[in-house]
């Protein structure tokens, strides 16, 4: 059984008069452990089909299976309830808040979940080691770096160790060095079974990837696995 | 999520942003410190009615020559019936009536008092010994005037604390001799002092026999007779019967008028009870409009901290989880502002009261409640819409504004 199965999915924009189809009949199966990367020009739906994947967002047609399960007709609040057990999400403005520190911030998951705060200082320490953040747990993040802040954003991502890591240009706002510092994280996160769907425009970065979707016009133009 | 961590991270939200933090706190406070302020302003000043009436006298029925008061003025009897004489004997007829505890005949006028090439002017109160029993007056030097009949004015007099000072110094006044208008008085006590009241100032007043101030002054009506019924409850019995009394004495003919210490004091209490009510509930508007500012301050931080929300929605959080972090941001904002309100108030009160010791400006509890409550709940109910809004965002939408 796949972790993600999408069926028909429609999902379009009123702009104006007009109406944008952002995603299109779309159909798409990942497994669990994959590691897989979305590419195509702007506007060509992928970050609608990451904030989709990832219950940001609702299609108008079509259905989401995520282990097994609907999750479309799901209410808001079910919904998040899933984001916090099944969803790490890592954006390409990092987006910490801002006037917490680096630890607090890499807690906050837990600390929405109701996690007790002895477990979440166990496992945020665990975390500010395993992402080489030891000695800036209590920074806040303008006293970070551009790489320090993506490393804090991805340990807050898998702090609740969701089975699936969707990530939107992890690296777009990095230089090409710390860009592959967070690229290797990620990939080891994927090393030990999370599944990995990274959005980039970066080929080098694609081609890293085991399987590649490219995507038009809210179409998926070619996909590496069914080639294959 | 868990209340601490609510509460943890509401705290940190509203420190976050320090300006508008401090604005919704500031005002919140001073609608609590305007309730407490005021409240205390007019609860004093009932309190202080009430306590100068106390000290008047207990159980107090105060006979005035002439018909007044009841029923207003009437042009009529004003002009046509001159008020008979309210006389010694009237008042002594009194003293046997059953719910009659102590009578005290009061007749006032001014004059000079001299001693050692020493003169003032002075009031003079010429009543008879049960007076000072009556006004609880306490007797410094000496005794209180003597236990004489009240028609036999004895050459005597008690002297108030300031006029034994300036007349005599230090040099002792019991049994000196002083002329008092035209007569040689014998000093047989001074009072205690006791400052200004709302009464006569004692520490100024010449206390002598009542029939020696009718002569000196070339009167014969007295100006008040005090009354003090034997309890709190014959006080009505004790005033219909030295109505009836005075009425047979007068011909049948009604013309004093009698009034209860009790019927005053529960109109003033009763006046300045409402007044505090008013004061506090126009002080409460400002705690509404408080409540306004703290919904609008909350608007602002919904829209400021929107990329924030589709955030935490990304992260897990519930609509619930979101709601209750800006509901508790609001709650926290108005229980900062009620709770330095409070102190800021209780501090006003206190200023108020070391610079006016005689004025006794505590708020009441009543008030303190209200106003802390009022603070709460309007922070609370204006705080929901702001935190329905924030719960409401869409997480997408919300993530793009960041
Ligand atoms: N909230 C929205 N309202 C209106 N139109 C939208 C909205 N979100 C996306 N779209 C439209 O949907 C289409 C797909 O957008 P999407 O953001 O998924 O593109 P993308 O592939 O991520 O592009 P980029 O590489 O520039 O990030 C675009 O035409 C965009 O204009
Ligand atoms: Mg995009």
């Amino acid at each position: 059984m796949p972790l993600i199965e999408l069926a028909g999915i429609d999902r379009s924009f009123l702009l104006g008069d007009t109406t944008v189809h952002a995603l299109a009949g779309l159909n798409l199966q990942i497994n669990a452990g994959e590691y897989v990367a979305v590419m195509g020009p702007s506007g060509s739906g992928k970050s609608t089909l990451l904030n989709l994947l990832g219950l940001l967002d609702r299609p108008q047609a079509g259905t989401y299976r995520l282990d097994g399960r609907d999750v479309t007709t799901l209410s808001p609040d079910e919904q998040a309830a899933v984001r916090s057990a099944k969803i790490g999400f890592v954006f390409q403005s990092f987006h910490l808040v801002p006037r917490l520190t680096a630890a607090e911030n890499i807690a906050l998951p837990m600390t929405l979940a109701g996690i007790p705060a002895a477990e979440r200082q166990r496992r945020v320490d665990q975390a500010l080691k395993d992402f080489g953040l030891d000695h800036r747990a209590d920074h806040k993040p303008d006293q970070l770096s551009g790489g320090q802040r993506q490393r804090v954003a991805i340990a807050r991502a898998t702090i609740m160790q969701p089975p699936l890591l969707l990530a939107d240009e992890p690296t777009g706002n990095l230089d090409r060095h710390t860009g592959d510092e967070v690229i290797h994280l990620l990939e080891a996160l994927n090393a030990r079974g999370v599944t990995l769907i990274i959005v980039t425009h970066d080929a080098s970065l694609g081609a890293r990837a085991r399987r590649r979707l490219i995507m038009e016009d809210g179409h998926l133009k070619s996909d590496s696995a069914a080639e294959a | 999520m868990r209340l601490a961590d609510t509460l943890h991270f509401a705290r940190a939200a509203a420190t976050g942003y320090p300006a508008r933090t401090a604005l919704s706190v500031l005002a919140m406070a001073i609608g609590v410190a305007a309730v407490v302020v005021l409240t205390a302003l007019g609860d004093g000043a009932r309190r202080y009615v009430v306590s100068q009436f106390s000290s008047l006298g207990t159980n107090l029925v105060i006979v005035l020559p002439g018909r007044s008061g009841t029923g207003g003025f009437n042009p009529a009897t004003a002009i046509t019936s001159t008020p008979r004489d309210l006389t010694i004997d009237d008042a002594a007829s009194l003293r046997r009536l059953p719910a009659v505890a102590r009578v005290a005949p009061l007749a006032v006028g001014t004059s000079e008092i001299s001693a050692g090439g020493r003169l003032r002017e002075t009031m003079v109160a010429g009543t008879a010994r049960d007076y000072f029993a009556i006004r609880n007056f306490e007797i410094a030097q000496g005794d209180a005037l003597p236990d004489d009949d009240w028609n036999r004015g004895a050459p005597v007099a008690v002297i108030g604390a300031r006029i034994q000072e300036e007349l005599f110094g230090s040099t002792p006044a019991l049994g000196q001799r002083v002329r008092v208008g035209d007569r040689r008085l014998r000093i047989v006590g001074v009072l205690k002092p006791t400052g200004q009241g709302l009464g006569m100032n004692t520490d100024e007043l010449v206390i002598v026999p009542v029939a020696l101030a009718q002569a000196m002054f070339n009167s014969n009506t007295l100006f008040r007779v005090l009354v003090e019924a034997s309890s709190r409850d014959a006080i009505p019995a004790a005033r219909e019967s030295v109505l009836n009394t005075l009425k047979q004495r007068h011909r049948g003919e009604e013309d004093v008028t009698v009034i209860t210490q009790d019927a005053v004091l529960a109109t003033f209490d009763r006046l300045l009870g409402a007044l505090t009510l008013a004061v506090a509930g126009i002080a409460a508007i400002s705690l509404a409009v408080a409540g306004i500012l703290v919904m609008n301050v909350m608007l602002v931080a919904v829209t400021q901290r929107t990329g924030e929300i589709g955030l935490l929605k990304a992260l897990g959080a519930s609509g619930r989880d979101i709601r209750r972090a800006f509901l508790a941001e609001a709650a926290m904002l108005s229980a900062v502002g009620a709770v330095v309100g409070y102190l800021l108030g209780q501090a006003g009160a206190f200023a108020l009261r070391q610079a006016f010791p005689v004025f006794p400006a505590y708020p009441p509890d009543w008030a303190v409640i209200a106003g802390l409550a009022t603070a709460l709940g309007t922070g609370l109910l204006f705080g929901v819409m702001p935190a329905r809004r924030a719960a409401r965002l869409d997480p997408v939408q919300a993530l793009m504004k960041h």
